[in-house]
Parts: C-alpha cells; structure tokens; sequence
C-alpha cells in the first residue's frame, strides 16, 4: 500500500493526462493511473496517420500539454514529452476494479491487486469501456485481439471473427479482402443476424456467396490453441485452423463500474451522464468526473476539463471557465447588460424547462444555443419552413398563427417550436413575437440532451408537445383546457417497424397520434392487404370507428420504429361533445379517407393488376427504409440509360466527390432506390457526432456543417450505407480545357489513380461525405437536373405514394 | 421578362422546385411541349413554302431560303450545345430532360427546316453534304432515341440489383473456386480450366460486346472439354463442372450488361463525330455560298 496522495487520476486520456500535468504544474501529490501500457488509449487506438482534429477552434486550449490538429503519432508523441515535463507521475498496468472510503480517504483497488490512497479522485475513463471476452478455454491466449487496426496487417492467415454485430461484420469483411489473401470465418451463435444493419449483413452474405469469407451460424468456439480453434457447431465438434481470434463481442459500458462507486447518473437512458456540480464533483463528495464520460467528447473540452479540475481541487475558487469567452458572445446581442452568470441565472429562472438544470448543464447547453431580441410582429418562423430546434420564451411572449386571423398566444417560461423536435417534420404554423422578446432556440441535439439529462424538462417538453399537436390536428376550435382530460390519460407507446396497432375487423375505439416515425394504412380487399395510405408522423388515426361505434375498418401499422400517443376513445368522445365545431371538422376529414378508400376498393374491382403494382410497390418502398426519409432519390429502370450522369453532377457540384450510388440498391418493377440520403425524419447520423456538425438545413436537408473530426461515428450510425469517410480530390482543369485538349479526368469524380498521382504522398484527411441535398445551389438538387431522361427525382414518400399515382396507372 | 422569372424563383425554395411526384421521361416531358412547338414550326415551314411565291423558284439563295438556313444553322450550334450542358454544372436552373427534351424535338424539326431550305436542289457538292450529314445525325438520334426508350428496362431485368463490380466479383469468386477445385483433375482436363481462369471477362473486342456472342470463350471451351472428359476422377469433375456451368451464368449476365451498355452508348459515337463533320460541311457551305454566288 502506498503514500496517499491528494488527487488520483483515473485514465490517462486527454482529460486525465491534462489533469495530471496541471497537477505536476502545481507540484501536487498525484497518480495517474491507467489500465494500458501507454497513455491515451482511445487515441492510441485511432487508425495509423489519423489527422486529429482539434475543434471547437473558437475555444482556447487551457492545458499544460500542447494540442492542434495534426497526425495522431504527432499528438501523442507530444503528449508523452510533456507528462515527463510535467512531472507527471503514472502508474501503467492499473486497471482499477474497485473504489471504496470517502472523501479524504479513498482506497484505490486495480486489478493487479494493488491499492492506492488517495484524498481525492478524479474519474476520466472516457465511454470505450472494456471489450467483452471469450468464454471459452483459451481465452487469454495472446492471438486473440479485440480490434482490427488496419487489415492489411493481415496477409494470408486463417482468422476467425467471433460476434456478428456490425463491428464483427466491418472487421470480417476488411480483412477478407481478396487481396489479402487471408481465410476468413465468422461465427455467429444464433441462426439470423438481427444485431446487425441490413446492409452489412447484406454485403456479408455476398461475399459469403463469392467465396470470400464463410459464414457460420449456431457456431461458438469452444476451445483456443495456438494456431487452432475448436468449434461446437450444430453437428458436433469441429477443429479449424486459425492464426487469430477477433473478438467483437460488444463492450460493457463503463456505466456499471461508475455507478458501483455510488455516483448517480442523471437518467436511466443511455444518454444520461453523471451527475455534476460546476465543478465538476459527482454526487459522491471528492469523486470528480470530466471528459467524455462527462459528457464532453471533445479532445480540446477534456483537456480544459483536466486543468479546470485539478485547480478547483487545488482550492481556486476564481477560475473562469475556459467557455466564458463564447458565452459572452451568445448573449452579446442583447439589449440588457448582464454577466454571463446573470444570464445563466436569469434563464434557469424564467424559462419553466431550465429550472431542474444545473449551473454546468446550462453552460453546455447555452454553447449549442442562440438567444435572441425579437421585435414585436416579428416573424420567428414560417408555417412550413422545416426546422427542429426548440425554442424557450424568457422574455415577453410568443403568438402562434393557428387559422387565418386566429392566433394563440404562449405565454413567457414556456416553450415553442417543440414539433418539429419530436416529429423532425416541417414547421405546422408560423409564430411571432407578441411584444418585444427574447427567445432561447436551443439546437435539436442539444435539446434532447436535456430531455436525457433532465426528467423535468423532458416531463414538461411531452406534455407542451402532446397539446399542441392536438391543437393543430383540430385547428383551432379547442382550448388546452379542453385537452387536460385527454391528455391526463394519454400514453406514449413505441411500436417497433411493422408492428400492427390497430387491426382490421377488431373492436376498439381508441384513437392514436403519430408522434414520430410513420404507418402505413392496409385493408383486406380480396385476401390481398392492399395498400391504402401512408401517414406520416403528426397525422392521427382510429378517429372513423369512434365516430360510427364500427369495428375497425383497415389494418395501421409501423412503416418504421415509431412512436404513437393513445387516447382514449371516451376522453376523445367528451372532447368532441364539447366542441361541435370540432365534431364536424373531424367528421369531414373522416368523410374524405373513407372516399379515398372507397375509390382505391372500387379501382381494384377493375384494375386489379393496377392496384396491386401500387400497393405492392408501397411495400417495397416501405421495406426500404423510406417509410422515416423526407426526401429521397428514385430512380425509374424504364428510363435510366445508365450514363451515371447524376452521379458525375454530383462529383462536380461538390468537391469533386459524389455522394450517390446510382447502381447499388434495390431495385421492384424498375423503380430503383439508389444508395443516397433520404433525410430521415430523425436523422440516425446526428446521434453521434462529437463535433455536433450534422443539422437539418431550411430545405429540410441533414447536412455536415465544416468541422467533422472524421471519427466515421455518423457512417456507422447510417443504417442505409449512404456516408463515405473520403478525402476531397484535388481541383482537376475545366470543362473546356478537356473537351478541347483533353486535359484532367474529365466529368465526375476522378478516379482513385488519378488523384493518387497528383497528391503524390501528401495524405489529405478523410472526412464523412453525404448529400446535402445540393444545398445553397440555386438550382437544387444536380442529380435530378443532371439525368439526360428524367429517371431520377427527389420525392418524399408520401408525396410518391398519393393517389394520383394509382390515378395514373388506371386511367 | 426578368419579372416572369423573378416569380418563378419566389415560387418555392429550389429544392421542392427540382422536386417531381412522379417520373416523367424526356418523351413526354411537360406534355409533350417540345413536340408540340418543333410540330407547330414544321407545318408553318411546309405551309408557308407552299404559299409564298418565291422567284424564280424556291431555293437555298432567295431570301426565304436564307431564312430557313439561318434558323436551322443556329439550330444545328444549339443542339450541339447539347453536349456542353449536360457537363457544365452550373449551380442555377436547368434541367437536363427539358434539353434533352427540345433537343429530340427541334432535331427532327430540322429534317423539314433543312430539306426545305434546300428546295429540293441536291447534287453532287459541298452543300448537300452538309444536309446528308444533317440527315445523318438526325438518324442516329432518332436511333438512339429509340434505345434509350426501349433498352433501360432490359437492363434493369438483366443486372437484377446488381452492380457492375458484384458482377466481376462473382465471377472472380467462382474463378477462386475453380481454381481450388480443379487440383484434382488429370493435366488434360486442367489446362481447358486455367484458360477460363486467365479469360478476361471484358476481353472479346467490340463485336463481340455489340453482339454478346463469344465464339471463342474458354469458359464454354472448358465447359463441353470437361463435359466430354472421361480423364479425371468423376466427382471432381463433376464439381468443376458445376462451378464453371456457375461461372458461365455469371459471365452471361456480365456479358449481357456490357451489351446493353454498348447499345446505349455506341451511337453517340456516330452521333457525336457526325455531328463535328456536319458542322466543319455546314462552315464551308455557308464561307462557299458567301464568297462565290
Ligand atoms: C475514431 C475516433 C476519432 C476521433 N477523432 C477526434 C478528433 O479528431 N478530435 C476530437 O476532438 N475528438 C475525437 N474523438 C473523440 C475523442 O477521442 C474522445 O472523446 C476523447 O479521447 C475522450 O477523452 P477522455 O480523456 O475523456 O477519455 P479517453 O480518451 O477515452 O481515455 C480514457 C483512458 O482511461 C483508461 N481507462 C479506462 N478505464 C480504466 C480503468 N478502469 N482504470 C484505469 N484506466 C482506465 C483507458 O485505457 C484510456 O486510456 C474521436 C473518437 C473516435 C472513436
Ligand atoms: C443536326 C442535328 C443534331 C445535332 C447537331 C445533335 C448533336 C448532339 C450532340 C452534340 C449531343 C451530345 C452528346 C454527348 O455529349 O453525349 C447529342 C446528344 C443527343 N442527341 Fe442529338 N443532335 C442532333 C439531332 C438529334 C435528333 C434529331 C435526335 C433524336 C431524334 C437526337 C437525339 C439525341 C439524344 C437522345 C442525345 C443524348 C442525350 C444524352 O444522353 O445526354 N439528336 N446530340
Ligand atoms: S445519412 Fe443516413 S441516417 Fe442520416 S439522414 Fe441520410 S439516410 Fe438518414
Ligand atoms: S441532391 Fe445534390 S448532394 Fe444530394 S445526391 Fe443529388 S447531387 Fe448529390
Ligand atoms: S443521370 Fe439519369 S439516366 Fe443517367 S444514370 Fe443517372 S438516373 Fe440514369
């Protein structure tokens, strides 16, 4: 047992390497304790030659350790010099399993056994967590590895890739690359591959079918030896040769090991994260937590973090945060003068969905947020305009168009703009400001973030939102007073992709808003389900059998994962009683989808075949994925001759690359789903993203602001394959100097040879590519004015499957 | 003008401008407009030269003639700038179909704008080839109008979702497959075997991609070599067999792609070329009629 020291760093990442010098700096009693044999891991573990980005570039580094984007062996060369500059004490090999004592006295356990005192700790061991292992006999054998670097590191081995979820699959079919010439296995336990996304289990079984890798299902291993494995399959043992193990089996959270020391989280969701002071202290006194597991996935915040903490440990009450600077200028343009802290407090105050924040929370949140003066009349936003961010009244109040010349008012501490949040759809009315304003628009990601973080907030955001979209299903005519019986009773409920929530034929009269995602509408017409409509999120369904007390007259379902509000069918029938206004225009909307319906009924009677094409290309369309996209590339097969023309507009109205691929994609009667951006209602690519550069644009395009540190976390999080991690090529001669000299590639995107020899050994950093839906050209999309034909065209679906197409087809 | 476009602009953001419900091909692009007005301008050509009393007798040097070969000069620069649009990617608004579109149209409008310009005096001299060249490009757009409408949904139904390259990597997989299958095998029966694995599926010269006919493909030659062998032990012939019967399904799809490929794109190789020629005959018509009438 050793000397207690006054602060023990846990992790030796860019927060707890900060945090460490900062300590040295201060000639402070300390440990760094770290569970490698090298500092940073998680850098360390960064492909060979990654450029690191340091964003956000507004924000000052503040750290005893240098940092600017360069190469990763740059980063942590550098990173090695200074902690022996610093005098930075580290302990290697010190994987802590164990936290135990209090404040002043904490006892430190790592897995060698080895126990450290300490008065304090600060906890930076990022959100990586520790690979799940094999099971089996043999599994420390050293040829088992738990992530591929670089597969060309692998020539002509036998490897077996354990697990099949997305990152088994990727390492799988990296290293079954012909060229390598290696023999590649992937076991799965059970039959299907249900963990992972369609398109690479796809392009798995293709490669399977090409004789690149064998697939193996209800296999697990049984035993390691050195060059071999023992594999218990469905018929029996079997011994296969193998020269190396990948394990991709998931990792566990280091959640789990956080909460064992009694520090509180700030919700059950996966997005929670520990709760903290301003200065960064858990809930467990002493036990400090900053860097990613924060909550702060930036290189340059954790730095800044590590020096921040060790000075308030070190008794320095004076520190302005490193942010203050970029705080200031948010609330530079406001007509009061206040502090920052005054208007921290100001807003936690006045606006109902800060009041559970807490002082750092609402640093963060302010960083990812505008405040803004608004003129009385002036307009926020148009009925329309496709936005997702949320915004908060702090001052004055806001008036909501809901008819012509009818408008609400929201009063001062509430919050508007809470649709297209949820739902990622378009704007459903325009607000302006009813006095002189200030109004908090607060970015979507960050939003949810403080839904995530802040039960209170998330309370009152679902129940704002549940009324006003009820308000704006029935237009007017209703009060939120009216709603309070139905709402007190609403349930939110998620249906996975297909699910079935009401059926046809059956009794029921609940009614249901879409609240995101979106079903599809299906009715039994002879034996057949035909496809009748598609509604998208926001829209409400179950009202026809409320109205005339029938069973269910068509089948509702999830086109994708959605999530619907239930009301009940006697709460709904009260709230029409009240309201006969409301009960006519209810019973007209009623009125016009049971015409729509009655008319697709009688098409099938004499255009069967017709019909048919529709629904079952509805489904097809579904089955892709598009049922969640607000604007997606279809390509007709009856017209597209093939040019790639599209492709090449693309390459040439962005950087040189393009950003769609034509020929991959499936394909039913000749209508073609390319592989591009759809602009999913809820974007799965914003998940993720460190530097939070993905947003959705005025067009309703999800596009990547400059700033993308090219971690591939948005690639990955695409379940449609649709984002490359490419380097833009370098600017090739003009149009004319190749028609008339035949100078440079030509149109489109140059082909790999090519900028390969005008970059020479240069490596230029790769980041993510998607459509931005040709954003900011003035002419729209170029692929869809590009194609020679009129194959190809940007629709949404629901604008793809309205009737006139059935109209069409059996005129 | 500028108003009607100003307001053209103000009607939508650009995208939902660029947007379309439903697919609408160049054939029919806005109704049929463009076949419309190149129909209109064809008929007020046959009517009005039928009508106007040209002396002595209609022909490319009155000042009707100049007309019709004024228009149909321009004509001929603007569809060959056909070719620079549909490169040039300019950020403001166009759509390729609507020129192509026109193109289509106001092409064949030529036909009678050109032979009418002439009034019907051809011979044996620099201008008539300048209107047989016409003539020529004309006929190979409309050939290729009538690819690009019939061809696309076979190669749809031939490429059956698949890419190009997945289709050279499954042939490159049962290539790999052979190759392990085929150690077994008596050398007579290897050797027919390793030439279809040397075979280049692109290889074949442009007869055989316009046709899809391979006389001397090795995967067919090794295919009826083993199929007649009585050399190797049964079951492992058996299996090449198999896999080269594979193979040879593979290649036809591939071979199949190429063609329709080749089809969709050989004529704009007369087209194009035809279209440099007409316009260095139409210079020198044109300089001749200047400087010697
Ligand atoms: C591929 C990729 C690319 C990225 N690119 C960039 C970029 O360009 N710019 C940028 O700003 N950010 C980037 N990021 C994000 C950034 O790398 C991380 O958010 C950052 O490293 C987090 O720092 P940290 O100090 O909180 O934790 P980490 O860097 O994760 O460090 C944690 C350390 O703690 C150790 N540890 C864990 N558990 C224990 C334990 N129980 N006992 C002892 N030690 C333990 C680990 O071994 C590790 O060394 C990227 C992330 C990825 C995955
Ligand atoms: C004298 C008249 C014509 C001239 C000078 C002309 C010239 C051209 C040129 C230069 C191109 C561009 C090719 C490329 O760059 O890819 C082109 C394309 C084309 N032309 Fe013509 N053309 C003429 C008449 C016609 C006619 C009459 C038709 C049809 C009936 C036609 C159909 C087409 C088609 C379908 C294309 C291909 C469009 C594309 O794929 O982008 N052309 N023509
Ligand atoms: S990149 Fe993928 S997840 Fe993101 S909007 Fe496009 S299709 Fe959806
Ligand atoms: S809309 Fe623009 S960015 Fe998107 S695929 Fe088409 S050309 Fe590329
Ligand atoms: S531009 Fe049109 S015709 Fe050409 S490949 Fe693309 S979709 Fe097909």
């Amino acid at each position: 047992m050793s000397e207690a020291v006054k602060v023990a760093i846990i992790g030796s990442g860019p927060a707890g390497l900060s945090a460490a010098s900062r300590a040295g700096q201060l000639g402070m009693s300390h440990v760094l304790l770290e569970k490698t044999d090298h500092l940073s891991d998680t850098i360390f573990k960064y492909q060979k030659g990654k450029r690191v980005l340091a964003t956000p570039e507004r924000l000052d580094l503040r750290s005893d350790c240098r940092f600017a984007e360069g190469a990763r062996e740059f980063i942590l060369g550098n990173w090695d010099e200074d902690a022996a500059n610093n005098k930075v004490n580290v302990a290697y090999h010190a994987d802590v399993v164990e936290v135990t004592g209090q404040k002043g006295d904490f006892a430190i356990k790592t897995a060698k056994g080895d126990v450290y005192r300490a008065e304090n700790i600060v906890l930076a061991i990022g959100t990586q967590g520790n690979p799940n292992r094999l099971r089996c006999e043999g599994f420390d054998l050293p040829h088992i590895i738990y992530q591929v670097d670089d597969p060309e590191d692998f020539k002509d081995k036998h490897i077996t890739v354990v697990g099949s979820g997305d990152a088994g699959i990727e390492n799988a079919l990296g290293v079954a690359e012909e060229a390598l010439e290696n023999t590649v296995t992937i076991l799965n336990r059970s039959k299907d591959f249900a963990r992972a996304k369609a398109k690479n289990v796809s392009d798995m079984m293709d490669a399977g079918e090409n004789g690149l890798l064998s697939i193996r299902t209800e296999t697990q291993p049984k035993k390691v030896e050195p060059g071999w494995l023992m594999l218990e399959t469905p018929d029996g043992e079997e011994k296969i040769p193998c020269d190396v193990i990948v394990a991709r089996l998931g990792s566990v959270a280091p959640r789990g090991f956080v909460e064992s020391m009694g520090i509180e989280f700030t919700g059950p969701d996966r997005e929670a994260f520990p709760k903290l002071s301003p200065t960064f202290e858990s809930t467990v006194p002493g036990i400090f937590v900053i860097g990613a597991l924060a909550g702060y996935p930036l290189i340059k915040h954790c730095m800044n973090q590590g020096y921040d903490v060790v000075e308030f440990i070190n008794g320095n009450t004076s520190l302005t945060p490193a942010d203050e600077k970029d705080l200031a200028a948010i609330f530079a343009g406001l007509p009061q003068q206040k502090s920052v802290s005054e208007w921290l407090d100001y807003l936690r105050e006045r606006v109902r969905i800060f009041a559970d924040v807490s002082p750092l929370q609402m640093r963060e949140f302010m960083l990812d947020s505008k405040v803004a003066f608004y003129r009385k009349g002036e307009v926020v936003f148009e009925k329309g305009e496709p936005g997702s961010s949320l915004f908060a009244i702090a001052d004055g109040h806001a008036e909501v168009e809901v008819g012509p010349d009818i408008t609400v008012p929201i009063e001062q501490g509430s919050i508007f703009g809470e649709v297209g949040l949820i739902s990622g759809r378009k704007r459903g009315a325009t607000i302006r400001a009813g006095a002189d304003a200030i109004f908090v628009e607060v970015s979507r990601t960050a939003a949810l973030k403080l839904m995530a973080a802040v039960p209170g907030a998330k309370r009152v955001i679902n129940r704002i939102s549940l009324e006003r979209q009820l308000l704006q299903i029935f237009k007017g005519g209703l009060t939120v007073e009216d709603l309070a019986p139905v709402v007190d009773e609403a349930e939110v409920i998620r249906v996975p992709a297909g699910k079935v929530v009401i059926q046809e034929g059956d009794a029921g009269d609940d009614v249901y808003v879409i609240r995101s995602g979106s079903m599809v509408v299906e009715k039994d017409i002879g034996g057949k389900p035909i496809f009748l409509r598609y509604l998208p999120a926001g829209s409400y369904f179950g009202e026809m059998a409320v109205l005339n007390d029938e069973p269910r007259n068509a089948t509702v379902k999830a086109a994708v994962g959605s999530e619907v509000i239930k009301l009940t069918g006697a709460g709904f029938k009260a709230m029409l009683a009240a309201r006969p206004q409301v009960r006519a225009a209810t019973e007209a909307a009623v009125a016009e989808r049971a015409q729509m319906n009655s008319f697709i009924e009688s098409r099938k009677a004499s255009y069967s075949s017709a019909v048919d094409l529709y629904s079952d290309t509805a489904s097809f369309i579904m089955k892709e994925g598009l049922g969640e996209a607000t604007d997606a590339l279809l390509i007709d097969e009856n017209l597209c001759v093939g040019c790639d023309n599209c492709e090449k507009a693309c390459a040439d109205s962005h950087e040189g690359l393009s950003r769609l691929d034509r020929e991959a994609g499936k394909t039913f009667a000749h209508l073609h789903v390319p592989t591009s951006c759809r602009h999913c209602e809820h974007p799965h690519c914003m998940a993720d993203c460190p530097p939070n550069v993905i947003h959705r644009g005025p067009d309703g395009e999800v596009f990547m602001e400059p700033g993308c540190i090219g971690c591939g976390n948005c690639m990955r999080n695409c379940p449609y394959g649709v984002i490359r991690m490419e380097a833009a090529p370098p600017p090739k001669p003009g149009l004319l100097s190749w028609l008339l000299l035949g100078k440079g590639p030509g149109p489109g995107e140059p082909s790999p040879k090519w900028t390969k020899k005008q970059l020479g050994d240069e490596k230029p950093k790769k980041i993510a590519v998607k459509c931005d839906m040709c954003k900011g050209l003035a002419g729209g999309p170029a692929c869809v004015r590009a194609c020679p034909t009129g194959a190809a065209i940007r629709v949404s679906p629901e604008e793809f499957l309205s009737i006139a197409r059935l109209d069409e087809a059996t005129d | 003008m500028a108003s009607i476009f100003r307001r053209r602009r103000n009607r939508a953001t650009q995208t939902e401008r660029v947007r379309e419900r439903q697919h609408e091909g160049f054939l029919r692009y806005a109704g049929f407009r463009w076949a419309k007005i190149s129909g209109a301008l064809g008929l007020i050509v046959i009517v009005s030269y039928a009508l106007i009393d040209v002396t002595p007798r209609h022909n490319g040097g009155s000042w009707y003639g100049y007309t019709l070969g004024t228009i149909g000069a321009l004509l001929i620069l603007w569809l060959t700038a056909l070719g620079y649009r549909k490169r040039k990617m300019t950020s403001d608004y166009w759509s390729l179909k609507a020129w192509t579109s026109a193109h289509v149209y106001l092409g064949l409008s030529l036909i009678v704008i050109g032979t009418w310009h002439t009034g019907f005096q051809l011979g044996w001299n620099v201008h008539t080839l300048a209107w047989a060249l016409m003539m020529l490009v004309i006929l190979s757009g409309l050939y290729g109008v009538v690819v690009y409408a019939t061809l696309p949904q076979a190669l749809s139904n031939n490429r059956d979702q698949m890419t190009q390259m997945q289709m050279l990597e499954a042939i490159r997989a049962f290539d790999r497959q052979l190759h392990s299958a085929a150690q077994p095998l008596s050398p007579a029966d290897t050797a027919p075997v390793l030439a279809s694995l040397d075979e280049n599926p692109f290889a074949g010269g442009i007869g055989a991609r316009l046709s899809g006919r391979y006389p001397r493909c090795a995967t067919a030659a090794a295919l009826s070599a083993l199929a007649a062998s009585h050399g190797s032990a049964p079951e492992a012939r058996e299996k090449v067999v198999g896999l080269l019967r594979q193979k040879q399904a593979a290649l036809a799809r591939l071979r199949a792609h190429l063609r329709i490929r080749a089809l969709l794109e050989i004529w704009l190789y007369v087209h194009v070329p035809l279209t440099f020629a007409l316009i260095a005959a139409l210079s020198a018509h044109i300089i001749s009629v200047f400087f010697y009438w």
